[in-house]
């Protein structure tokens, strides 16, 4: 990706100016203009998904959402951006200033690096390095800092609180994340997400659709989209923000551009986990089936409907599911989720090395 | 050029957020600089092309014990002055400790210059970078190589684990727990009975 727009730079420069750039400037500006092609509309995606996500709870609520700023209330989630914009940043008296306005700079920087690696298509990613589950994974798990930052750097007990059980949450669910990880890699042999997805290619020419989901990956994968729901503290683990007991846990102190970088970097990150399993077990780029006419719909928008899909999972799961206790929930990511990807490991590992299935 | 004006932001972070680490006054800045020297350190490996360990240093450490350091640090009640009280005590055995650690690194490190035949017998082990990307050479080595140490090694960490929890675990009687397979075992009949009550004559 990098590399087509260093391309491009050069191309545009001397038929513009008539001379070619350095080659280190080009690059320069086609990294940076690589960037600005994935942030962007990831911004506007998230900013749309914050929309999407209350049409479709509205929707399984029966009632109607937001319909009022633009056709279908539409531009109701720029609205809100311009009015927390426009607002006062109040910042508590007892509060940690540095550390307080730090945290929601985290998570929102965060939310948006882990999609550096993200490959969109055959050499598509900014980033196409040998380790990328890892930094992603990497990623997710520094994800709880901005949470638990905030939460001591508020002195609110409300706050503490949320960022308690936010940390103690995330860092449960991480175990059983990272076994799924190491299955799914076991399978592969590379930690190289184009890897990952060119091996699911494989898959789908034996005639198996989409990806590792309907092998017997398949446990696996339904672990890992609770493990995510978790990790992003979205319902029905969304302790860490428990309206009716913690007010808004973590981010009760935050108002206006504050508040709205925690909020914007929730989403980003819950498109990143949609984007994680898509890859992982969904096959990424490719289409769901091996048939010709489908690979004349670009690899992007293959990646982009399935985050959509798995985007809506996440609001269905919002609508229909209530609220786990927290001690279910610590049961769940220990007494279940962990001894079942730990089995799974061995499992995967077992079956390869007995059968010689192991990749090369 | 790139390489090294990177290679002294990291360092220079490293080494002072590791410096901040013991000067500032309140402990969970002090965590949080760790955690940033941490995470300049992983710049480091990446700059070395190690970017294997540059992540696993990043989801262990900055992921995981880190995070508890920092659940720790804050929970406790810690009287700032008391803390500094002893420093002055400690002070030669810090910095004697530190002497010692200083001297072991020069040794390790002046090993491979004035011995590099040492230094070629313990290469031997480890592939060729060029050949094969770090991640498999780590694991050739780890999970291969050296399989039994290796193992050795996380019986002697189970050991320290279940220590732990022996020593800190007790049964508190008294104590309501939910058993969630007896919840889910209950039948109809043993939930409630059914009680055909006479009128006026109660039960």
């Amino acid at each position: 990706m990098v590399d087509l727009f260093t391309g491009l730079v050069v191309a545009l420069s001397t038929w513009l100016f008539g001379v070619e750039p350095s080659a280190w400037l080009a690059h320069l500006i086609g990294i940076i203009v690589a960037i600005l092609v994935v942030t962007l509309p990831l911004l506007i995606a998230v900013a749309m998904s914050v929309y999407a996500d209350r049409k479709i709870w509205a929707a399984m609520q029966m009632r109607r959402g937001p319909n009022v700023v633009g056709p279908f209330g539409l531009l109701q989630s720029f609205a809100d951006g311009l009015k927390l914009f426009l607002k006062e940043t109040i910042v508590p008296a007892g509060a940690n200033k540095g550390i307080f306005l730090l945290a929601p700079m985290i998570t929102f920087t965060l939310a948006l690096i882990g999609w550096a690696v993200i490959p969109w298509d055959e050499n598509m990613a900014i980033a196409n390095i040998n380790v990328g589950v890892l930094y992603l994974f990497a990623i997710s798990s520094l994800g709880v800092y901005g949470i638990i930052m905030s939460g001591w750097a508020s002195n609110s007990r409300y706050a503490f609180l949320g960022a308690l059980r936010s940390s103690a949450q995330m860092v449960s669910y991480e175990v059983s994340i990272g076994f799924i990880i190491v299955t799914v890699l076991l399978c592969v042999g590379s930690l190289n997400l184009t890897d990952i997805v060119n091996k699911q290619k494989e898959l789908l020419e034996l005639g198996v659709p989409f990806g590792f989901v309907f092998t017997p990956l398949f446990p696996m994968f339904v672990v890992f989209f609770i493990s995510a729901l978790a990790e992003t503290n979205r319902p029905p683990f969304d302790l860490p923000e428990a309206e009716a007991e913690l007010v808004a846990g973590y981010q009760v102190e935050y108002s206006s551009m504050a508040f709205a970088l925690f909020f914007l970097g929730e989403y980003a990150n819950i498109l990143l986990m949609c984007a994680m399993t898509s890859l992982l077990f969904f096959g990424g780029w490719l289409p769901p089936i091996d048939w010709a006419p489908l690979y004349w719909i670009p690899g992007p928008l293959w990646l982009i409907l399935k985050i959509c899909f798995f985007f809506f999972v996440f609001a269905w799961v919002k609508a229909a599911v209530p609220r786990y206790r927290y001690d279910q929930l610590m049961r769940l990511g220990w007494k279940v989720f962990l001894p079942l990807s730990l089995a799974w490991v061995f499992l995967t590992a077992g079956t390869l090395v007995l059968f010689d299935w192991l990749p090369a | 050029m790139i390489e090294s004006l990177c290679f002294y932001l990291f360092a220079a972070i490293t080494v002072l957020s590791g410096f901040m680490v013991i000067a500032s006054r309140n402990p969970v800045h002090s965590v949080l600089f760790l955690i940033l020297a941490f995470f300049n350190s992983a710049g480091l490996f990446v700059l070395l092309g190690a970017e294997f360990l540059a992540m696993i240093l990043v989801i262990v450490y900055v992921g995981a014990v880190a995070v508890l350091f920092l659940f720790v640090v804050m929970m406790l009640d810690i009287d700032f002055v008391e803390l500094r009280q002893g420093f002055l005590q400690y002070l030669p055995m810090g910095a004697l400790i530190g002497l010692i650690l200083v001297v072991e690194l020069m040794m390790v490190f002046g090993g491979w210059v004035l011995a590099p035949e040492m230094t070629a017998v313990v290469a031997s082990a480890t592939p060729d970078i060029a050949e094969t990307e770090n991640t498999r050479a780590l694991g050739q080595l780890i999970y291969t190589d050296y399989v039994f140490l290796f193992q050795c090694a996380g019986m002697v960490l189970l050991t320290a684990m279940i220590g732990a929890i022996v020593l800190t675990h007790r049964q508190r009687p008294g104590v309501k727990r939910q058993n969630i397979s007896k919840q889910v075992r209950r039948r109809r009949d043993e939930a409630y009975e059914l009680v055909d009550i006479k009128p006026g004559q109660g039960v």
